[in-house]
């Protein structure tokens, strides 16, 4: 007596695993053997993020809560959202709000996409934030994983940095008002700030006149806006950093932190 | 906007109202969040339970749905940049759960001699394939389905376009940086908005080298690791939870602190009397006054600020010796160092609610306040 599965099966084995098609794209047949489930995850590139085999508790969700897996998963979705936003979008503020507004109205899925990146983005910083406990909570940052460690905080720096660089880009009160009183921090950035502690004992005295080195034009918060106020230049600086240059920086340490899991091994109790 | 409004609250809950607010005096709300994490983490046996956590739960849930009653609470809880917030309360409360629950039955088994119950499972290994890609699959799908739920369901907000002529008020950052804004409200920017921040930074990157206690990988425990998990989950929940709730809840016009269920008033005016340690020292306390040069008016402070981080470190090696020859002077010091710089903010907070203290260094001068 055969079962469904089975004739399914047949069928599969017949005229699939055996097809020059499927052969040349997958090095193995129907996982349900030791050797084809290794190769599963050994031959394509994408599993071969993980080992072949793991050690039990490793695998159960109370251990991990996924939550590792689950940032990186939100980093695509957010990629994946904010390429289809950037059709749409121009960072002048000639454009930028009426983009976003229509986004809303004209755009086919646009509020849907808009929702998705800002709620996906929230959700993100939740979720590194999560990892981090669980990392912290398992012991899993001991020796020799003490140097991955630091590179998830650097993740999660960068997390909060693209959540925080986004939030200008919609260009509407809650978004400049929120980045001015963010940025304004950075004037009192020690001997960096023009507002911050030493930085006014940098400079000469003239007699007469005295040469201020770091002024309100001069110093770290003017580098970071492209001017000392939030205007035009901020929102290109804010744009080019939120979708170029930090989905790279952290593209590039998921890299090196992903690579490094496999490198130091899986924490496991001895 | 409100969600819902009723003509009246009733009698009893506006009585809750009331006798919550009262609790709500900065100086209580922030003790009484550190004597229930401190309790909890005494009593977490009893609390771990799956009987006590969904009781407390379903307490929570309720207790969230009754304060909707009240205006001001359900219009800020209703901004949709708040959602998270409640995200973060429940998730962060059912991951904590999750972490502590198995940290207590680990105890219990290493104290009866069995080992971690992770270790036994660790004994069989299994092929990624299909066991882990399978769940990560389901959870990945579970997780996409319940973001596009709350991408149809709520919208992102967009308010009127920015004009830099006219500053809401409060004016708030979004709610994860809410932490660093509510500690501007105690230290200058140069400390809330660079020091402390670079401070937490450095601090996380430093844990494994500070930490030389070897037990405790791979599995969940409490008791193998006591000090550790302490002061992590004390930055975690009190420092940085506990404040970004203050910010979002109760700080309304002029970032003035308001309760819970207060109803936010723009013109409500707090005297500003906050006295430099300088000015008590010379005028209160010697009764003179205040020098005006800098060096002179505030050697004071700067003995307080020395006494902090050199006694206490030494202090603490007298009382813990052992930690001290565990990891040797430099990493005792950057270690110690964190520690105190992350005291300091309690310890500002509560210099602030008893004395009014204002700055312990006061060199306007040169911007530098501590
Ligand atoms: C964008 C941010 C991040 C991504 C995408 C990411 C991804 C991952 C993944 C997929 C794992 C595998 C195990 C698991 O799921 O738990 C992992 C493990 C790990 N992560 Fe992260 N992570 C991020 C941020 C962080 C942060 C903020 C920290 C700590 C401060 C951190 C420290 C670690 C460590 C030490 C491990 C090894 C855990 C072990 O061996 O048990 N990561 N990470």
């Amino acid at each position: 007596m055969s079962t469904l599965g089975d004739r399914v099966r047949q069928v599969l084995d017949e005229h699939v695993y055996k097809n020059v098609i499927w052969k040349s794209v997958f090095r193995h047949g129907f996982p349900d053997t030791d050797r084809n489930r290794t190769l599963v995850v050994l031959s394509n590139i994408f599993l071969h993020l993980h080992p072949a085999k793991l050690k039990g508790h490793a695998v159960r969700m109370r251990y991990t809560w996924c939550m590792g897996g689950l940032s990186f998963f939100m980093f695509l979705i957010l990629t994946i959202s904010g390429v289809f936003l950037m059709f749409y979008y121009r960072p002048t503020p000639e454009y930028a709000y009426n983009d976003i507004i229509s986004l809303r109205e004209d755009v086919p899925l646009g509020m849907f996409m808009r929702n998705v990146h800002r709620w996906g983005a929230h959700a993100m910083v939740l979720i590194v934030w999560l990892h981090m406990l669980r990392v912290f909570m398992t012991g899993s940052y001991k020796a020799p994983r003490e140097f991955n460690w630091g590179v998830g905080v650097i993740l999660l720096k960068l997390t909060l940095l693209l959540s925080f660089t986004g939030y200008l880009l919609p260009w509407d009160q809650l978004a400049i008002w929120a980045i001015t009183v963010g940025t304004n921090m950075a004037r009192a950035t020690p001997g960096m700030g023009h507002e911050g502690p030493l930085t006014s004992m940098i400079g000469l005295d003239a007699g007469y006149d005295r040469f201020q080195v770091v002024h309100s034009k001069s110093d770290i918060r003017f580098l970071l806006l492209g001017g000392s106020i939030v205007g035009p230049p901020a929102l290109l600086r804010f744009y080019v950093l939120h979708c170029v240059f930090l989905p790279l920086v952290a593209g590039f340490l998921m890299a090196v932190h992903f690579w490094r899991i496999r490198k130091d091994g899986f924490s496991a109790p001895l | 906007m409100p969600v819902f409004t009723l003509a009246a609250v009733p009698a009893p809950i506006q009585l809750f109202f009331d006798f919550i607010n009262l609790l709500c005096e900065p100086w209580l709300f922030f003790t009484l969040s550190m004597v229930a994490f401190f309790g909890a983490l005494y009593f977490r046996r009893i609390l771990v339970k799956p009987a006590v956590a969904l009781g407390i739960l379903i307490a929570s849930v309720v207790l969230i749905l009754v304060s909707f009653l009240n205006p001001q609470f359900a219009s800020e809880a209703g901004k949709p940049d708040n959602a998270p917030i409640f995200m973060l309360l429940y998730i962060t409360g059912f991951c904590i759960w999750l972490a502590m629950w198995q940290a207590v039955k680990n105890d219990e088994r290493i104290a009866r001699g069995e080992g971690p119950e992770e270790a036994e499972v660790a004994k069989t290994r299994l092929h990624v394939w299909p066991y882990l890609i399978y769940i990560e699959g389901i959870v990945a799908a579970f997780v996409l389905a319940a973001l596009f739920i709350w991408a149809l369901s709520l919208e992102a907000p967009l308010e009127q376009a920015a004009n830099p002529a006219k500053s809401p008020n409060p004016a708030k950052a979004p709610w994860y940086f809410l932490g660093l804004q509510e500690m501007l409200v105690y230290y200058d920017p140069w400390i809330a908005g660079v020091v402390l921040p670079g401070m937490i930074l450095s601090g996380l990157i430093v844990i494994p080298y500070c930490d030389p206690n070897p037990k405790g990988v791979g599995y969940y425990t409490f008791n193998d690791r006591k000090l550790a998990v302490t002061m992590f989950l004390y930055g975690f929940l009190i420092l940085w939870c506990v404040l970004i709730f203050v910010g979002t809840f109760m700080r309304g016009p002029n970032w003035n602190f308001f309760a819970l269920y207060e109803q936010w008033d723009f013109h409500k005016l707090l005297s500003l009397n906050n006295v430099n340690l300088s000015d008590y020292f010379w005028q209160n306390f010697l009764g003179k006054a205040t020098p005006a040069s800098w060096w002179q008016r505030e050697w004071p402070g700067f003995l307080v600020i020395l006494v902090y981080f050199a006694l206490v470190p030494g202090l603490i090696v007298k009382l813990f010796p052992k930690l001290y020859r565990d990891l040797g002077f430099i990493r005792y010091s950057v270690l110690i160092g964190h520690f105190l710089l992350m005291l300091s903010l309690p310890i500002k907070m509560y210099l602030r609610w008893a004395f009014n203290l204002k700055y312990i260094v006061s060199i306007p001068e040169y911007f530098f306040n501590i």
